[in-house]
């Protein structure tokens, strides 16, 4: 045989000792790794554990570095960046204080299943345990509130650790990990050699809904006569809107979202009865307590949308489609469980769909249709347009139409928060970027960093209340310092409104701690950063001072509304009660 | 109702605190836990007793296999299963009692491991409703200490939990 397999050979062996002789260190793998697997920027904040993969940044530039100015905002930013692009984020911080001030933004995404990979610092592995000075012990503090951590204890480890961790954020349910680099991991040396796949017996998502439970689904779907689709975060989190909107219009059936799922199907199509739960529509929350089979789909039932469990959906059969098997049957009993991609069961659905004899019953549908335009007439969300004062509601539809409905939008926690989510009417997804499931203020601002960051090119506005800005308000320096042209909508009711409401409504009036005092002057506050401040009181100017701000494309504008602050957020259902026990204006 | 949940779980450090943990962070609770690596260094098994309606058991088991570290896992009750729990139980046995304590641990099959002028030490191992019913035929003042392994089990027949 002639030899030409040892000729290879030969070159496999050449190559092998050729990857031999390079030895990085672990702070050199932590940048190599994160470039393999296309990650483009971190977001972070250095400090003494971290110095040596601060050093290996300094020395590279393939990897963009963002200082945010307090470790939580690294969190949001990355959050923010992976909930407008679909891919994951990214953050870098250091030991002990570093690692906890991650904390709140490791459990916001945590709640609302973001991809993130948070990596933090640790004292060297021979001090761990000593009580070293900045140690906490970061795999414990956030193993609550991860999809997984690692701490890596031999560099050798390392690369495979970062692959795992972006493997372990990215598939199935998406989730936050964190993993935690002891000094001493970055400074040795190893071979570096980052894989492309990974597998791992202990870890293996589904990637297919069962054929026959979906077969089962949609024979049940068109049996249907008041049926509801409710579509929640899962949707946009697996990207599968083009599919729900399709089968959506292909059915021809009310659907409902979340708030996490909000652009999922285009808020602007009739179909849409806007969103359900605690502030949701009356159409929506009416067609969800009236209907007959309840088509949900990568929603989890959260305690915001069912309101009384006891009392959620009584007449509904119930079909839920989720990735983990976990939310399956928590909290409501389903009927037709179907554990699979949301993409993947959506597009084997429409498959079904297309092909089955039976049809939509089109008299039944007309009289459903017919009661939901009655609720909707009830025009819910009706507010006075003739006061005198600013109408928070007012200022989110005129930032609606001055953007054209293209903008993207994240907000803080509060009344703002649920007015952005009526008002403002998203038709794409990853657009509306807020905290559900945490509830985190603070997060609005360093998530509309994140989103800027991603689409350098495209309006973001963050919509905010005084009492969440001021969380994370240091983030201005930052985006000074990146020249990120956001526009803040600061809905300023001097109140924290939200726990306002709830103490006008549910405590007799007794506004404890709800006012806000002392409230810096904003406008000078933003200009003392070097942006654009602007103050704006009168119901006339809402419009031409948002022209304005929308206007100076290379400009961060703060504008500061001072709105109604006896205004609530309505409907509303209180805590413990049915769907159709809403509280109307 | 009381269930047996085996688990294969990765070999790693933490692996244990993230089992306790999901527990406590969920309010289900523990009646016993044991673990120990396989004859497969690479695993762990661990073996829980846990008591909850269903829908409970049912969200458990979800949630364990969710947790990343999970290989597998098996819910002994949904098949016929062998439990075994060992208990080591030092009793006062001087006088007339020496005798006595001695027919009571012949009866449980228990054996005597250590003897003092005093006491006896006796092992005891199988259900643990036979573990309480030996401990509950001893005259409660003479029971000096009691150690129990907590619960293990295995399926029998063909139904095994392995790789
Ligand atoms: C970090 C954090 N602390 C406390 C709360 C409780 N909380 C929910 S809404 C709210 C008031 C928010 O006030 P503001 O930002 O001014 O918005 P508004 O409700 O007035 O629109 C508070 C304190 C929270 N969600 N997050």
């Amino acid at each position: 045989m002639p030899d030409i397999r040892a000729f290879f050979w030969f070159f496999d062996f050449a190559g092998t000792r050729e990857t031999k002789q390079v030895e990085l260190t672990g702070a050199e793998i932590f940048v190599r790794s994160l470039v393999e697997q296309g990650i483009e920027r971190v977001f972070g904040y250095p400090g003494g554990a971290v110095l040596p993969i601060y050093d290996a940044l300094f020395q590279q530039d393939e990897l963009q570095h963002v200082l945010v100015r307090h470790e939580q905002a690294a969190t949001h930013a990355a959050d923010g960046y992976a909930r407008s692009t679909g891919r994951p984020g990214v953050v870098l911080v250091t030991s002990g204080p570093g690692a906890t001030n991650a904390v709140t933004g490791i459990a916001t995404a945590y709640m609302d299943s973001i991809p993130l990979v948070v990596f933090t610092g640790q004292v060297p592995t021979a001090l761990i345990g000593n009580d070293a000075f900045q140690e906490v012990d970061s795999v414990g503090i956030t193993r609550p509130c991860v999809k997984h951590n690692f701490l890596v204890k031999d560099v050798n480890d390392l690369a495979v650790t970062i692959r795992k961790a972006f493997y372990v954020a990215m598939t199935g349910r998406p989730g936050p990990v964190v993993v935690d680099i002891p000094k001493d991991v970055a400074t040795a040396r190893a071979e570096f050699h980052y894989p492309k796949r990974i597998s791992m017996r202990s870890y293996n998502p589904v990637t297919r809904g069962h054929p026959r439970q979906i077969k089962k689904a949609v024979d049940l779907m068109l049996s249907a006569k008041r049926p509801m689709l409710y579509t929640g975060g899962g949707v946009i989190l697996a990207n599968a809107s083009s599919q729900l909107t399709e089968m959506t219009k292909l059915l021809g059936y009310p659907i409902t979202n979340t708030l996490m799922g909000l652009g999922a199907f285009p808020a602007t199509h009739r179909q849409n009865l806007g969103m359900l739960g605690m502030h949701g529509t009356y159409e929506a929350n009416m067609g969800m307590h009236n209907c007959d089979v309840l088509i949900a789909i990568g929603a989890r039932f959260d305690d915001r949308v069912t309101g009384n469990v006891d009392k959620f959906c009584p007449t509904a059969t119930v079909i839920h489609v989720d990735i983990d098997p976990a939310s399956i049957s928590k909290n409501v009993k389903v009927d037709v469980p179907i554990v699979g991609p949301v993409d993947q069961v959506l597009k084997e659905m429409l498959k079904v769909l297309k092909e089955s004899k039976k049809k939509p019953d089109a008299d039944a549908q007309k009289a459903w249709w017919k009661q939901i335009e009655e609720w909707r007439d009830m025009d819910c969300l009706k507010y006075d347009h003739d006061s005198d004062l600013i109408k928070p509601q007012f200022v989110l539809e005129k930032l609606y139409e001055v953007t054209k409905g293209k903008a993207f939008v994240t907000s803080d926690v509060g009344q703002h928060q649920m007015w952005a989510a009526q008002f403002y009417k998203f038709d794409k997804p990853n657009r509306w970027i807020n905290s559900g499931g945490l509830g985190t203020m603070g997060f609005g601002l360093p998530a509309a960093m994140g989103v800027q960051f991603a689409h350098p090119k495209e309006t973001v506005a963050c919509v905010t209340g005084e009492g969440s800005i001021q969380m994370c308000i240091q983030e201005l320096s930052t985006c000074r310092q990146y020249g990120l042209p956001l526009k803040i909508i600061n809905l300023n009711n001097g109140y924290l409104g939200m726990v306002r409401q709830w103490q006008q409504f549910f405590y007799d009036g007794r506004y404890a701690m709800s006012y806000m005092e002392s409230l810096p002057d904003f406008v000078k506050l933003a200009e003392s950063y070097g942006h654009v401040g602007m103050q704006i009181t009168r119901p006339e100017d809402v419009e031409p001072a948002l022209k304005e701000a929308f206007k100076m494309k290379d400009r961060l504008v703060f504008m500061d509304f001072l709105t109604d602050k006896s205004e609530n957020v309505y409907p509303m259902i209180p805590a413990g009660a049915g769907q159709n026990e809403m509280i109307l204006v | 109702m009381r269930h047996i949940i085996s688990i294969l779980m990765e070999n790693e450090a933490g692996a244990l605190s993230r089992v306790a943990g999901l527990f406590s962070a969920r309010g289900y609770n523990i009646e016993s836990l044991t673990v120990a690596a396989t004859e497969d260094e690479s695993l762990s098994r661990m073996t829980l007793v846990t008591r909850g309606t269903d829908e409970v058991i049912e969200q458990i088991t979800k949630q364990l296999n969710k947790l990343i570290d999970v290989v597998k896992l098996m819910d002994m009750h949904e098949g016929p299963h062998i439990e075994r729990e060992m208990m080591l139980i030092k009793v006062r046995a001087a006088g007339p009692a020496r005798e006595e304590v001695k027919r009571l641990a012949d009866i449980f099959r228990g054996r005597i491991i250590d003897v003092s002028d005093t006491t006896y030490t006796i092992e005891v191992t199988g259900t643990s409703e036979k573990l309480d019913a030996f401990v509950g035929a001893i005259i409660r003042t003479d029971i000096i200490e009691v150690v129990r392994s907590g619960v293990t089990g295995i399926a029998r027949g063909e139904r095994a939990l392995h790789l």
